[in-house]
């Protein structure tokens, strides 16, 4: 009889599932790769073989153009393993398609979380409390200092400046896949039924959100616009073309980023914003440890992000934790 | 405190000059009075309550929070005040917020003993923003990218006044500049400071670069190297004040009794020596004059030992005349007659340099690399003398920096909006020859002279080369070589070769050098000055 766990490695490059011969989310190519969403520090294109949900797929074929060897296993169902490992899909909560991945094994079960957050999102099902033994959680915002505020509170503050400013318009730099499609949604939840204009390069996330049921309402393309028609308008586009050329064709704009690093004033400042919006899709220190003991795993596996301050919480709180090294995981611009 | 803590935040996320003005003079404007006069103070020189420091901050947080958990928050945020607006637990219903007045009172008040209760009973009146604010106003300096020349302009424009008067009366006044508003804002007579020895704003000199000027309209004076002061008597009382203003009377009390009339004086205070321009310039290296600055009290053997003068430069006012209108050439012969009817002792005047011509001028700059000097001063003859710095009157040549290459050996997180990134370097040089097993001394400290660009790529150097970590300084594995500029390098007890750098900037970062090809302490030591 093998040691307890010993058929799930954490190795640099990602979580190897020995009897399966199969990764989860590896940064580099391999035959055989679950992957839990489609940002691309979990998703690489050039696996053999991929099993996502069928919208991490699509994600993924969008970007990678590729859909050989794909795999979609829906939230709720298993897909069996090589080994006799099981691996579930589960709704996190963190972008479309994104999950995390129950693997049962010798009546031992893991989770990889992927990144998620616990509020609610228009854009994707919320993230299931599933009972584990070993948590394998994400630590982007794992520092007390992030207390992600409620989004209505932010998007307040993003309309209240537009209509302070009718001859500007606000620009608001946001993730392409995930935050963007959030923004926009929650911005018609919010009765804000205008036109959006869009950076060229988010229509084709948006048209895929659409496909998959979110409706954002009429989004315009920048590109087909003049400046006077922008006047007064939201504009979305990626956090790298905020202080772009790019954006000159537009007029007088507000530059606005929703990041849940916009919380620290620093953070904002480096990045010339002059409207931050505290909106992460990922979650905030009071859902990292809310979840960790709504899970109540045996042990937590902590990586990808601030790895010592979740760590140090366990400790605090008498759970069992390690941080996992792992390369690879990007701060998304999120 | 709600109205300065969204001006706060507003200045904090406000790029643009014009409308960090306009938002500083709309609240100066619609602010009463003492609220105002205490949110200009913190915008401009600060305030300063001495209970409470920055380790007040920190040992208030570290009560309620983990000091772990405080440690990463502090070293991510990078800044101790926002990270405790951001850590504290707020109560559930927190109690009416202060005006800026009753804060300001509150913590006028607290001492050593009564800050932790008192100081906590204010933070929970406040939200996050406020408790920022609170903060940053409580422990001085806001850093956040507002000059106290930019809080005056803001005020001048607020009520449209001229901002050289501003900073005129300014440095006679006191917070909440209650005479201020009344002359700017109510149309009172403005304040009187004649009789007082207060601060007058330095004029400043513009690098020259690439200019090239006409000596028949401009005179040149050598650039010493020694700290601007401006000695003021009025009133019957005599002060020195540093380039910033700060009164350091106090640590050179030679000077207090020894003008013989109301004047105020610009000039150069050095030590008596012979390093800057050689027997002849009799002034002794920065080196020297470190020794006396940043004392309360000044011992008898230090007056001995390091016997400052003041190199004159300029005369702003004269026996109750106001020189600042006329000419630089009609003022350097009045600062001529003044200079003759003080002691040699505590007093000489920066002579003029004689040139045929600019590129002879340029030649005896070039000459100039062994006198310690900093470089040339170039003034238009018909100057008037002006606050601040001005196109086309004053101009500063300096000379070329020297140049080596050092080892980055450790690195810092930086501060502000460097916060999250490590930005300041210490560097050093080979004791001897690398390859045969010499060690690298540390040399100096340069936190500049690099893009924002170079700034993300050396900081994931720093990241991906770490061999140690000290709290927050990471040591490297010396892979890196930087070319380093600097003014000059002299003996000091501060770093373990013995040199250190004055000005020390990163000139070019050499991704391509091996770190054995980097100079030796020898070759450093071959550029001390004098
Ligand atoms: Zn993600
Ligand atoms: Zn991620």
């Amino acid at each position: 009889m093998a040691a307890p766990f010993s058929w799930i490695k954490p190795e640099p490059h990602g979580i190897y599932i020995e009897p399966a011969d199969c990764w989860v989310d590896p940064s580099r190519a391999v035959d055989r790769a679950l992957v839990t969403h489609g940002h691309a520090d979990h998703a690489r294109g050039g696996h053999g073989q991929t099993v996502a949900t069928p919208a991490t797929l699509a994600i993924m074929d969008l970007r990678y153009n590729t859909r050989e060897g794909a795999t979609a296993v829906g939230y709720g169902e298993t897909i069996r393993l090589k080994g006799g490992v099981d691996a579930t899909y589960i709704p996190a909560g963190h972008v479309l398609g994104s999950a995390q991945i129950l693997l049962e094994h010798a009546g031992e079960r893991v989770i990889v979380t992927g990144d998620y957050k616990r509020r609610a999102d228009p854009t994707c099902p919320p993230f299931e409390v599933t009972a584990c033994d070993i948590f394998i959680t994400e630590a982007t915002f794992g520092l007390p200092v992030f207390c992600h505020p409620p989004i209505e509170e932010e998007m307040t503050k993003l309309l209240d400046r537009l209509a302070a400013h009718p001859d500007r318009c606000v620009l608001v730099g946001a993730y392409a896949l995930g935050k963007a499609q959030r923004v926009i949604a929650e911005l018609r939840a919010a009765g804000h039924n205008q036109p959006i204009y869009l950076h060229g390069a988010m229509e084709k996330m948006c048209r895929l959100y659409e496909e998959h049921g979110v409706d954002m309402g009429e989004l315009r393309l920048v590109m087909d616009y003049s400046k006077e028609d922008i006047r007064g308008h939201i504009v979305v586009c990626p956090p790298s073309a905020l202080n772009d050329r790019w954006s000159r064709r537009l007029p007088d704009p507000i530059t606005a980023m929703a990041s849940g690093w916009m919380r620290v004033r620093q953070r904002a400042r480096q990045r010339n914003v002059e409207l931050p919006l505290v909106i992460s899709d990922h979650a905030d220190w009071g859902e990292l440890t809310r979840t960790i003991k709504e899970v109540d795993a045996q042990e937590n596996w902590i990586t990808h992000g601030r790895e010592d301050a979740l760590l140090r919480w366990c400790q605090l709180h008498q759970r069992r934790a390690r941080a996992l090294a792992l390369v690879g995981y990007e701060d998304e611009d999120d | 405190m709600e109205e300065f803590a969204a001006l706060i935040d507003a200045l904090v996320y406000t790029r643009s000059r014009n409308e960090k003005l306009r938002l500083i003079a709309e609240y100066l404007r619609l602010t009463p009075d003492p609220d105002r006069g205490w949110a200009l103070a913190a915008l401009s020189d600060g305030l300063d309550f001495p209970a409470v420091k920055s380790s007040t901050i920190r040992n208030l947080l570290m009560d309620r929070v983990d000091p772990v958990l405080w440690t990463l928050s502090r070293d991510f945020v990078g800044d101790t005040a926002e990270t405790a607006s951001l850590l504290w637990p707020a109560p559930d219903t927190p109690p009416a917020p202060p005006s800026v007045s009753e804060a300001v009172e509150l913590l006028t008040v607290m001492n050593r003993k009564s800050v932790v209760a008192e100081l906590s009973k204010l933070l929970d009146r406040l939200d996050s923003s406020g408790r920022y604010a609170l903060l940053k106003l409580a422990t001085g300096g806001m850093r956040i990218g507002v000059s106290s020349r930019l809080a005056k302009t803001a005020f001048a424009q607020a009520f449209e006044v001229a901002v050289d008067d501003v900073e005129e009366y300014w440095h006679g006044l006191a917070p909440p500049y209650a005479e201020l508003f009344a002359w700017a804002a109510e149309g009172d007579a403005p304040p009187d400071i004649e009789n007082l020895p207060t601060f007058r704003p330095f004029m400043l000199a513009h690098p020259l670069e690439e200019t090239v000027v006409d000596l028949a309209d401009y005179a040149a004076e050598w650039k010493w190297d020694g700290i601007r002061v401006q000695l003021v008597r009025a009133g019957g009382e005599t002060r020195l004040f540093s380039r910033s203003g700060d009164d350091i009377s106090a640590t050179f009390p030679e000077f207090l009794d020894i003008l013989p009339v109301n004047a105020v004086v610009d000039g150069e205070l050095l030590v008596r020596g012979n390093t800057q321009g050689g027997e002849a310039g009799g002034a002794a290296s920065f080196n020297a004059l470190q020794q006396r600055l940043g004392r309360k009290t000044v011992s008898n053997k230090m007056l001995k030992d390091y016997p400052a003068f003041i190199r004159l430069y300029d005369v702003l006012l004269l026996e109750g005349e106001d020189m600042r209108p006329r000419p630089w050439s009609e003022r350097r012969g009045q600062l001529e007659a003044l200079a003759s009817r003080l002691p040699d002792s505590h007093f000489d005047i920066s002579s003029v340099v004689e040139a045929t011509d600019f590129e002879h001028l340029s030649q005896i700059r070039e000459g100039s690399r062994d006198d310690a000097i900093e470089g040339l001063m170039l003034k238009r003859r018909d100057s008037p003398y002006i606050a601040g710095r001005r196109v086309g009157y004053w101009y500063k040549w300096k000379r070329d920096p020297l140049l080596v290459d050092c080892v980055l050996m450790y690195a810092q997180r930086g501060s502000g909006k460097r916060s999250s990134f490590f930005s300041d370097y210490t560097f050093g040089c080979w004791d001897g020859d690398p390859d045969l097993g010499a060690d690298l001394l540390p040399v100096g400290k340069a936190y500049s002279g690099f893009t924002d660009a170079d700034l993300k790529k050396l900081d994931r150097h720093v990241r991906s080369n770490t061999v140690n970590r000290f709290g927050p300084v990471r040591e490297t594995d010396k892979s890196l070589v930087f070319e380093v500029a600097f003014d000059s390098v002299h003996e000091s007890k501060r770093h373990k070769s013995g040199l250190a750098m004055r000005f020390p900037r990163i000139h070019r970062i050499r991704w391509d050098k091996p770190p054995h090809e980097a100079d030796r302490i020898e070759t450093l030591r071959t550029l001390i000055a004098g």
